[in-house]
């Protein structure tokens, strides 16, 4: 089969590979009919997230028609339609019992890996390096998903693809974002970056009761569908102005209640000096994410407020404001998203019309031309917000 | 960390060779004083690691105002830059040496040697600014001291005339009964302990093990049960003439407000006549500690999800040491040849 391989920093090669098979009863194999590159592949093809191997299968958004079942998934059957949830988890372990499903005790078999990198492991995920197990991912013609019975959702015919894909990943992902500012109505909430995952914790902001929805980012086409699809009520042009002193006028000085940094560890600064101090930083191996949007979050987070960071950190950080955070009794919520959690409420979401997702794409293309969709979605060439490959 | 193995294993102890490891040692107290020894040497040497490699980067990025700092007045840079390299070298082999880094603070050693016999050759100079070098050079003798005192503790030896003991545990999420009763059936070990070949009960509360050891030989002994208290703990013992001689027990310890149970594995292996390390090398082809650890995850997999969960990259699942990459290897399925792969080639 065809499949999107890594081969190492700005190097992504479709490839003939063999076709997948069932390693774990429980698992099913998917022809995959959409897949779409996330935010948080560039940090793979960017060459920021250790323990990547030349050959990796690149992909954690994905759906597609069942083609073949191990023998203990009972609720699926060949020919039928699922997405697939990128934090592979197995239903059974204490941390899926409490739906924390992106920390699933039992799906990374490398998870000593990433205990030296990180104390404990999180869950297995599609196509997110050895440390997160060396899962081949879905960005191919055909996928193999582990724990199917429990993690595959199946979506309702009538539902198109494009409609149903985002329940992978980025929907689900902006919408634990903003659950995680327990918004009350009337709060203010503020957005760095609108990106995909930007966009739908602007909209999830905005259906879960927020008065006001403040969107930060440098690009215009970006900026504009926060507007006019997701539903900020302002946006902030970060190379335009102050994003501090802007958040205080627009607050009245008090600060946004909630702050969701949606950016994560390759933020970019508007000032030069400042984006290389982080920059060399990171090169120097001294730290090993940038962590501009994060900084300001807390910042101009009001008194009392939270700080939900939903955009991926890989490592370790430098000039973390301590005491802004400590003094002005600010909490931080975090996490991978559980997107099992998620699933099956957001699609009853799509399904009653309350969201169509598929507001995000910008580009559709064949799974051949992979590598420059990465290109063109990493460079954000020709206003590219949210890619979508068909094999 | 710690190392103790499990197999619990009714009647017999005999048990887990495997797992064990970084055995510790006697001579130097006692298990607990011996692993803070050990965790605070690894500290030491990660402090290390991260030390060459900022000095090592700013020496080849920067290597006249490397030279400037140690009285080199902004000369050679080259030579800078090569010393640079091997900083970065030493300090990435250092975590690239997982747990017990000992080669890798040793090649420091080396070159803390070569720095200092350069600095004395640059003393002599007179191109040179003396009070500089003669700071650069304290300083490297302070850095010496420190990479001499983190090798020596990495390298202890860690068996000891009474032999090893290791320790670790698992939390599952079932109730200790269940568990007990899958650990009592000494059969299922193969099914997570990848290098027991085959435990076989041959008389009452007695079995026999056969153990995969390096390049495809194989261990054998007799164990018996020593202490059976269902749902709670079995102990084991191997039993007398063995050519190992092995301890260890099982318990299993509900955790409060039903969150499962924690299993915990201690073993203690002595050698006949006092060999230790010919006994470690014979058990443990691998790092035993890692062992100890994959044997309870595997052992976890199976039980809360029903098998051992495989990846492309770690076929083998938990421990498989290879890594693949992340894309099928094109071997047949475990569970015969599939829909999936017949319609897959189709394209
Ligand atoms: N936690 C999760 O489960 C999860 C899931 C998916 C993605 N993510 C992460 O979310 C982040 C965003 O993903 P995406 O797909 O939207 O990616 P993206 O790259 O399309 O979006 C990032 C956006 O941030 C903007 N940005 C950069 N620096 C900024 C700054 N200093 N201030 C404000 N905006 C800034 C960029 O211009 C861009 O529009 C990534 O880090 C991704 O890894 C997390
Ligand atoms: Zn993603
Ligand atoms: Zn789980």
């Amino acid at each position: 089969m065809k499949a999107t391989c890594w081969h190492g920093k700005h190097d992504m090669r479709v490839e003939n590979v063999p076709d997948p098979v069932i390693m774990n009863q429980r698992d099913a194999i998917v022809r995959v009919t959409a897949t779409a590159i996330c935010g948080s592949d560039l940090h793979l093809y960017n060459g920021f997230i250790p323990t990547m191997k030349k050959g990796d299968i690149m992909g954690h958004e994905f759906m597609g028609e069942v083609v073949d079942v191990g023998p203990d998934v009972k609720n699926l059957k060949v020919g039928d339609r699922v997405v697939v949830p990128f934090a592979i988890a197995c239903g059974n372990c204490l941390a899926c019992e409490a739906k924390m499903y992106s920390l699933c005790e039992n799906s990374n078999p490398n998870a000593w890996l990433a205990e030296k990198i990180m104390g404990h492991s999180p869950a297995g995920a599609f196509g997110y390096s050895h440390m997160l197990g060396g899962f081949a991912g879905g960005q191919a013609e055909y996928a193999r998903v582990p724990f199917a019975d429990f993690g595959a959702l199946k979506v309702p015919a009538g539902m198109a693809d494009e409609q149903a894909l985002f329940l992978s990943d980025v929907f689900p992902t902006g919408y634990m974002a903003a659950e995680m500012c327990d918004i009350e109505p009337g709060d203010t909430i503020a957005v760095w970056g609108c990106g995909p995952v930007g966009q739908f914790a602007i909209a999830s902001a905005k259906m879960l009761g927020a008065a006001r929805i403040i969107a930060i980012d440098r690009f215009a086409d970006r900026l504009a569908m926060a507007a006019s699809k997701a539903g900020a009520t302002d946006t902030i042009d970060y190379e335009d102005r102050d994003v501090f002193d802007a958040l205080k006028e627009l607050t009245g000085g008090v600060g946004p209640d909630a702050c969701i940094d949606a950016v994560g560890m390759e933020a970019h600064a508007a000032h030069p000096a400042l984006f290389a101090y982080d920059r060399f930083k990171q090169a120097l191996m001294l730290e090993s994410d940038r962590p501009i949007a994060l900084r300001e979050a807390i910042m101009a987070c009001r008194n009392g407020g939270t700080v939900s960071v939903i955009g991926v950190y890989g490592g370790f950080i430098d000039k973390f404001p301590m005491g802004s955070f400590m003094n002005r009794s600010l909490t931080m919520k975090t996490g991978q998203c559980h997107v099992q959690r998620y699933m099956k409420p957001l699609l009853a979401r799509i399904e009653n019309g309350e969201i169509d997702p598929s507001f995000i794409i910008t580009h559709r293309m064949r799974l051949d031309d992979a590598p420059d969709g990465y290109k063109m979605f990493a460079k954000k060439q020709d206003d590219c917000l949210k890619v979508v490959l068909t094999p | 960390m710690q190392r103790t193995d499990n197999r619990p294993n009714g009647p017999s102890g005999d048990i887990a060779p495997e797992v064990m490891r970084r055995p510790r040692q006697p001579a130097h107290g006692s298990d607990r004083q011996s692993r803070m020894r050990d965790a605070s040497a690894q500290r030491l040497a990660h402090g290390l690691a991260w030390f060459s490699i900022s000095l090592g980067l700013a020496q080849i990025v920067a290597p006249r105002l490397i030279s400037r700092l140690v009285g080199g007045n902004g000369k050679y840079a080259n030579l800078i830059r090569f010393y640079g390299v091997r900083e970065l070298a030493s300090g990435l082999m250092i975590f690239g040496q997982g747990r017990r880094p000992a080669a890798a603070v040793w090649s420091r050693v080396a070159g803390d040697a070569v720095d200092i016999a350069t600095l004395a050759a640059a003393g002599a100079s007179p191109r040179m600014n003396r009070s500089g070098v003669a700071l650069a050079t304290a300083g490297v003798l302070g850095v010496t001291a420190l990479d001499v005192y983190c090798a020596r503790e990495l390298s202890r030896e860690r068996v000891g005339e009474a032999g090893i003991t290791m320790s670790r545990s698992v939390v599952v999420n079932r109730p200790p009964h269940e568990l007990y009763a899958f650990w009592r059936t000494f059969e299922n070990f193969p099914r997570f302990m990848y290098h027991v070949q085959s435990v076989r009960t041959t008389g009452p509360g007695v079995s026999h093990w056969v153990v995969n050891g390096p390049a495809g030989t194989s261990v054998e002994w007799d164990a018996r049960m020593t202490a059976d208290v269902p749902n709670e703990r079995i102990s084991w013992q191997t039993l007398e003439g063995a050519d190992v001689e092995s301890s260890g027990s099982v318990r299993f310890e509900p955790r409060p407000g039903n969150r499962g149970t924690i299993v915990r594995v201690d073993l203690q292996y002595r050698p006949p006549g006092g060999k230790a390390g010919k006994l470690a090398a014979m058990l443990f082809n691998e790092s035993p500690e890692q062992q100890i650890y994959d044997d309870l995850h595997r052992f976890k997999q199976i039980v809360e999800t029903g098998e051992v969960v495989r990846s492309d990259g770690s076929p083998e699942g938990m421990g498989d040491v290879r890594q693949r990459p992340g894309q099928p290897s094109g071997e047949a399925s475990a569970y015969g040849d599939t829909a999936a792969s017949s319609s897959a080639s189709a394209d």
